[in-house]
């Protein structure tokens, strides 16, 4: 049988070919993981750097910002009076020196710090992860098929990724420093050099976000041919996993949000390079800076949805495992999930209440923007209604699960108030946006992602993480998000602006300096608590408790095949699908399991 | 929370409070509810041993009644707020015949406020240009021009709950009303480059008498 052929190749396979340059999706799936951690700390670094600046606003940054001069003399001069000067000549001094003279950051290197930090926790942080790395290990394991459609074209996803990342990383250290004009890059702050001094970092940010859609393109055309057509027999549509749910509706909204970015970012360099004005309103004519925010948005709405949908399929993965009990209203969960994804494409205006959008306009998108709150509620009554008389375990994936739940409560709560375009015309641009932005993504996604790679690593590297890191972990982080986060609602409430470096230098948020240490002081909790998980990541690859093959009792088929996963996933003919996949307690039988493979009328024995 | 709020100053700062206030309420029930019910279910619920889960799969009455309720919630709370909403943006809203008319116009990294003067028109001579500062009678109708020279600005005033992005090469219209004179900051709340931390205006709502002499200083004859 060709499968079993191919199956039996591997043993063959080079180093290379085994663990860089691999067609297998597992491998590829964990070095998306991997990538995505490494970017973490480099997205989380830099937002640590622009903490300490807003909790200590003109104080030299410790340990690299220790100069020499302000060691000798305690006095500090502000970067600010040499900030013309710095744009428009830059080349002879030292990096350091150009962005953080004496070692404060000045106002530049600042708004290049939070356009960075954004840029990488969305572009190449969070969807790596979710659809990247849970997309590629998940899919053909739990659909039941070897691997993906286009083994080759997942490969070239993953190395476009690698490119954008490299581009992405060139950046920092071009003259004239890296895209400022924030993850949004509004033209035409973005459109020309010489409203920021920023040259070939805003090309290279273009070019790179470019490439990392073509990345996205590619692996989403995957993963929609892979769904349709190779799910093993029996694993009819309304029997998938949430989780493979939530990445199929994931894959089309790539497919059709990214090219929208992708078209916006060329006329975005065709601006900068060739000198076109799409985005730039002169007297004489040329373009709009709307136009921008229009495509920007038609694509980034979507993309937050990118960002949320397969932490709420994780979240629906681990919820009935560990309460022993089927998924509550697995339909309409389903609806739900499809209801989002269509209602997502009209609602991009609610970023653009305050941007001198026609106001008619707005009101439309107030209407649609507060019908999406529906069946992101449906989901989160159904996440509750599974906890209901069930026999919840309180594991670290589950501890991450309840967390995702109850932050993205918050989350949902908060983005009712901005799509009142009345009251957002007051929050718009405050902190509070910060906020809600927190606790959707770092809140819902990176707690379902933490709770997913915990769930799965026995599957990943055939050994469990430590579980007590896990939970030093959990709480740590847990509680400093909260304290990191939450206060953000209450600066926004009282007006504080987002990206502004120094908010002493305004009247009304004298009030706030100590709020802005706290949260600084939280904020350096949470990155620090990340450390745990990466050394008990790294550390149980090779050091963890062995795993058995199907340790959390589980009925989806990706635990059917053998630890650690084979070339080809499963042994012998791929399995045949008999039932949905939360057959959890169900009455008169014994095991409080049964696997999907389970045939309809046979005994369960609990699979192994 | 709700005592953070920056005073109000302005005629329609009050409704957006008021929806504000409705939004609070409603969001802090549904969050204490929703939190009560996991916490109660994470006690009442946890794993003991010799206890099996019940098997349920779902229940279709369940779902509509909370896809039914929050529906009308969020549709009642848009309703809400398309009133206040067009009273504060939509220029054929506005009240008529404003007391003040100034153009703002933001440039890297100023608020350039410029008068009409006694003939009430922009672009003539008699035009008084201001940085950084405005100057209106309370309890009046200003109408401001709004528009930017280079990249896109945000005026903003927390006081008075107004925020509207001002773009180059556009002129959006809008209004307000201050009923307490002082001195309120006017910062941008747009990315608009390195300075745009300090990008900072001031408005001065003084009191009719001294809004006329202030004027009369200006304009002598
Ligand atoms: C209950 C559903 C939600 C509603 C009603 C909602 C509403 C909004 C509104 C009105 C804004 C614009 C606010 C402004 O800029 O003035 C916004 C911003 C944002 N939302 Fe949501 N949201 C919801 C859920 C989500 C989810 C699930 C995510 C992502 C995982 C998300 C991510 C974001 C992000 C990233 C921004 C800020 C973008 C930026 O300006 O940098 N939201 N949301
Ligand atoms: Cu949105
Ligand atoms: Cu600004």
């Amino acid at each position: 049988m060709h499968d079993n052929e191919h199956a039996s190749h591997h043993h063959e396979e080079s180093f290379i070919s085994k663990y860089i340059f691999s067609l297998d999706h597992k491998t590829i799936g964990k070095q998306f993981l991997i990538y995505g951690l490494i970017m973490f700390f480099v997205g989380g670094g830099l937002a640590l750097l622009f903490r300490w600046q807003l909790a200590y606003p003109e104080r030299p940054v410790p340990i690299i910002g220790a100069s020499e001069k302000y060691m000798e003399e305690g006095e500090v001069t502000t970067g600010a009076d040499k900030m013309w000067e710095r744009i428009y000549e830059t080349d002879e001094e030292e990096w350091l020196e150009v962005n953080m003279p004496n070692g404060v950051i000045e106002p530049a290197f600042y708004n290049m710090l939070f356009t960075m930090h954004a840029t990488i926790m969305v572009f190449f942080v969070v969807v790596p992860i979710l659809v990247g790395a849970f997309g590629n290990f998940l899919i053909p394991l739990m659909i039941g098929t070897r691997d993906m459609a286009f083994p080759i074209l997942n490969m070239l996803s993953f190395w476009l990724a690698v490119l954008a990342a490299i581009i992405m990383a060139i950046g920092f250290f071009v003259p004239g420093g890296h895209a400022a004009a924030g993850w949004t890059g509004y033209a035409p702050l973005s459109a020309d050099p010489q409203w920021t001094g920023v040259d070939w970092g805003q090309n290279l940010w273009a070019i790179s976000l470019l490439i990392q859609g073509f990345s996205s393109l590619v692996g989403s055309i995957n993963y929609i041919t892979t769904i349709i057509n190779m799910r093993a027999p029996g694993m009819t549509l309304f029997r998938m996993p949430l989780v493979i749910w939530s990445l199929f509706i994931v894959a089309i909204l790539l497919l059709l949000a990214f090219p929208v970015l992708s078209s916006a970012l060329a006329l975005l360099i065709f601006d900068r390079l060739a000198g076109t004005t799409f985005f730039t309103a002169t007297a004489e004519g040329g373009g709009d800076p709307l136009l921008w925010q229009h495509l920007f948005w038609f694509f980034g709405h979507p993309e937050v949805y990118v960002l949320i949908l397969p932490g709420m399929g994780i979240a629906s993965e681990l919820i009935p495992v560990f309460s022993r009990k089927p998924i509550f209203g697995y339909r309409s969960m389903v609806y739900a999930m499809i209801a989002i994804a269509f209602l997502g494409w009209i609602v991009w205006g609610h970023h653009m209440f305050q941007s001198g959008m026609q106001p008619t306009l707005g009101s439309a998108f107030m209407m649609t923007t507060m019908l999406i709150a529906v069946p992101s509620a449906i989901k989160t009554f159904n996440w509750l209604g599974t906890m209901y008389k069930g026999s919840i375990q309180f594991t670290s994936p589950m501890l991450h699960s309840i967390a995702f739940v109850s932050m993205f409560v918050i989350g949902g709560l908060s983005g009712i108030y901005m799509a009142n375009a009345p009251v957002d015309g007051f929050i718009h641009d405050t902190y509070y946006i910060v906020a809600h932005i927190h606790y959707v993504v770092f809140g819902g996604s990176l707690f379902a992602i933490f709770g997913g790679i915990i769930f799965w690593f026995p599957k990943m590297y055939g050994r469990h993480m430590n579980d007590v890191l896990n939970k030093i972990h959990f709480w740590l982080t847990f509680v400093a998000f909260n304290c990191t986060f939450f206060p953000m609602h209450i600066l926004g409430v009282g007006g504080h602006m987002r990206r502004i470096s120094n908010p002493m230098q305004y009247e009304f948020l004298q009030g706030f300096q100590g709020m802005n240490i706290f949260i600084t002081m939280s904020a350096f909790t949470l990155g620090a608590a990340q450390l745990i998980l990466v050394f008990n990541f790294f550390w149980s690859m090779s050091r963890g408790k062995v795993a058995e093959k199907n340790p959390w009792h589980v009925n989806t088929l990706e635990w059917e095949a053998p630890t650690p996963v084979p070339h080809g996933n499963f042994v012998g003919p791929v399995p045949t699908v008999y039932r949905g996949p939360y057959e959890y307690s169900v009455p008169g039988e014994e095991s409080d399991w049964i696997p999907q493979v389970q045939p309809e009328h046979a005994p369960a024995t609990g699979g192994d | 929370m709700l005592q953070w709020l920056p005073e109000n100053i302005s005629t329609f700062g009050q409704g957006v409070d008021n929806i504000f206030h409705i939004i609070y309420y409603i969001t802090l029930v549904v969050f204490i509810l929703v939190m009560g019910t996991l916490i109660i279910f994470l006690i009442k619920y946890r794993h003991q041993a010799g206890q099996k889960a019940t098997y349920i799969e779902g229940s279709t009455t369940l779902e509509i009644v909370w896809t039914a309720a929050t529906t009308v919630i969020v549709f009642g709370l848009a309703m809400l707020s398309y009133p206040q909403w067009n009273q504060i943006k939509s220029p054929n809203e506005f009240p008529a015949n404003p007391d003040v008319l100034v153009q703002v116009s933001g440039k890297q990294f100023n608020w350039d406020m410029t008068y009409p003067g006694p003939d009430n028109e922009l672009g003539t001579d008699d035009d008084l240009e201001l940085e950084n500062e405005l100057h209106v009678p309370v309890n009046a109708v200003v109408h401001i021009r709004l528009t930017a020279e280079d990249v896109i600005h945000s005026f903003f005033v927390p006081q008075l709950r107004l925020k509207q992005d001002a773009l180059p090469n556009r002129f959006i219209n809008v209004w307000f009303e201050a009923t307490k004179t002082g001195r309120y900051e006017i910062p941008c709340a747009e990315l608009c480059g390195f300075g745009h931390s300090g990008m900072l205006g001031y408005l001065n709502v003084h009191s009719q008498a001294d809004y006329d002499a202030w004027v009369k200083e200006r304009w002598p004859q």
